[in-house]
């Protein structure tokens, strides 16, 4: 049951987005979003879009998913549009009812800032669709490694991330076995009222925790025995090697953040 | 052959601090020469696993010495040295591969010891091929059956070069495919590697296929020998609660009743052989 949870949303692949070298995409990322936010015309929305959706296609991964990943925050969203909606006063009236009233400010803004966020979560969920956690991690440590001089644990977070996500499945399966087990002893887990399923969730709870402790003591010993000694003087299997096609994705970032800037200058609406 | 390992007098107690410490390993003596395979058999409590923690210096003796190829266990700057040379492997498959991707994983001790990466991509490829991973070095270990996984374990320390693995009980948790699996690696790593191997075990099968078996009671060695020799002392092994193998055991059992057969019997063409002497009949 609980086997089906995937961790990152991440979908294996071949498209050049995906082999794109996981630093870059992390900046690019932090570029697009900069990108989003510049501009206060719909045109430059418009030339993000197609920024975004020029992206997706190339990613290969259907657009579904990316519907997909705004729904949960659709609830946010909704509210933001009717702040924006019912309290921006600027521009003609178009409607009013006792205080509340619409105005064509309100409708541009609320517009405007909805399809802004649209944009940041699609854009943003393709560097997770693309990149596998691991080397999402890995992709942080290097970008932060400058961070080291000012004695900041780049190195020990990484790692702590990266065994988390190794022991994910374990604990799942582990929580499955746990589960199965208290069943078998008659707790209630899917039934009864909500207090009852929140108390007898404490019996797996426990044992969880109790094994994760006697796990991470396991797991601490093995890594001394096979030399582990933190950060300092380790090299790495995994090699992150830029290519050109990481400067040609760069370059095209900044051009459309040029063009949005410029855009923003020079265009009325 | 020179000894890779030296124990002189060794005592360990946890808790020296207290007033009554509990003492685990009361005076042991061992050698262990280089390309030997010795099984460390032992009831539970008996100080099997104490004494493997004492090889690679999780543990360090309270008193008397522990020398593996030449290094003091209790000589803390030479410890990765040491700990290279010496790799352990656990029970627990599950809770001793740090990477979620095999071949990352088999390479941690490397990356720890800060091999570059021409010859860290090597060393990975080789030590998976041994074990005969090499096909799945791109798995992720959760989607690996725990013979599989305990392979990648053993992987990940022979890429290490160590010239003795210690094997705390790596098929307890197994099932008789992945044990047969992971002894098959073991046994191929010294007949083909001259590793040394010291295999802490509670399986008898496992330890009668051993050059050499040290029984374990109370912190004490008790016996000390080849399988055949040790297994025959059916009486000291009941007393501290270890079965014998069967077919040891009934050969046992028919020099007790009066045959002609000799005790030394431990694996199953053997028995028949000597069955088939003694009642004079062609199989």
């Amino acid at each position: 049951m609980l086997k089906d949870i995937t961790i990152g949303q991440f979908f294996p692949g071949n498209s050049i987005i995906h082999k794109l070298d996981p630093r870059f995409k992390i900046v690019i990322t932090l570029i697009f979003i900069v990108m989003l936010f510049v501009g206060s015309k719909f045109a430059c929305l418009a030339i993000g879009a197609l920024y975004t959706f020029l992206a997706i296609m190339l990613s290969g991964i259907p657009f579904k998913m990316f519907l997909k990943s705004v729904k949960p925050l659709l609830p946010f969203l909704i509210i933001t549009a009717l702040i924006n909606l019912f309290l921006v006063g600027t521009g003609d009236v178009l409607w009013s009812w006792k205080f509340l009233k619409i105005t064509t400010g309100g409708v541009n803004l609320s517009v405007f800032m909805l399809a802004r966020i649209v944009l940041l979560i699609m854009g943003s969920s393709l560097l997770t669709y693309t990149t596998s956690p691991i080397t999402l991690t890995d992709a942080i440590e290097r970008l932060l490694s400058p961070l080291k001089k000012l004695k900041f644990p780049v190195h020990e977070l990484a790692m702590m991330m990266s065994i988390a996500l190794r022991f994910i499945p374990t604990l799942i399966e582990e929580t499955d076995k746990i589960i199965s087990a208290q069943k078998a002893r008659g707790a209630e887990i899917d039934s009864g009222s909500f207090t009852t399923r929140a108390k007898n969730l404490v019996s797996i709870l426990v044992p969880l925790f109790v094994s994760s402790f006697r796990r991470a003591d396991e797991l601490a010993t093995a890594m001394e025995c096979r030399c582990y000694n933190g950060g300092d003087g380790r090299t790495r299997l995994r090699q992150l090697k830029s290519a050109r096609r990481d400067y040609v994705a760069l370059a095209v970032t900044v051009f459309f953040l040029a063009g949005i800037i410029a855009a923003d200058k020079l265009l009325p609406f | 052959m020179s000894n890779i390992i030296e124990i002189r007098d060794l005592h360990f107690s946890y808790d020296t601090e207290s007033e009554k410490p509990a003492e685990v390993l009361k005076g042991i003596d061992l050698d262990i020469a280089e390309g030997e395979f010795v099984a460390v058999l032992g009831h539970n409590g008996s100080g099997k696993s104490t004494l493997a923690k004492h090889i690679n210096a999780i543990l360090v003796p309270t008193s008397g010495k522990v020398l593996v190829d030449g290094i003091d266990t209790a000589d803390e700057g030479r410890l990765f040295e040491l700990r290279q040379r010496a790799g352990m492997v656990f029970q627990n498959p599950d809770n001793q591969i740090v990477s979620s991707i095999v071949e990352e994983d088999v390479a941690f001790g490397l990356e720890n010891l800060g091999v570059p990466y021409e010859e860290m991509r090597q060393r990975v490829d080789d030590a998976l091929r041994a074990v005969n991973m090499y096909e799945y070095r791109l798995h992720s270990p959760s989607q690996l059956s725990g013979g599989q996984k305990q392979r990648v374990a053993i992987a990940g320390i022979i890429a290490m070069r160590p010239r003795c693995i210690i094997l705390d009980e790596p098929t307890a948790m197994l099932d008789p495919q992945g044990r047969k699996e992971v002894l098959a690696a073991v046994h191929m790593l010294n007949r083909e590697h001259g590793i040394t191997i010291i295999l802490i075990t509670h399986y008898m099968d496992e330890a009668a296929q051993c050059g050499r078996v040290v029984v374990m009671d109370k912190g004490r060695v008790v016996l000390d020998d080849k399988p055949e020799r040790v297994f025959s002392q059916v009486d000291t092994l009941k007393k501290i609660r270890l079965d014998v193998p069967q077919v040891t055991e009934l050969a046992w059992e028919l020099k007790k009743a009066g045959c002609d057969i000799s005790p030394e019997i431990i694996s199953e063409e053997e028995c028949v052989e000597a069955l088939v002497r003694l009642l004079g009949v062609r199989p």
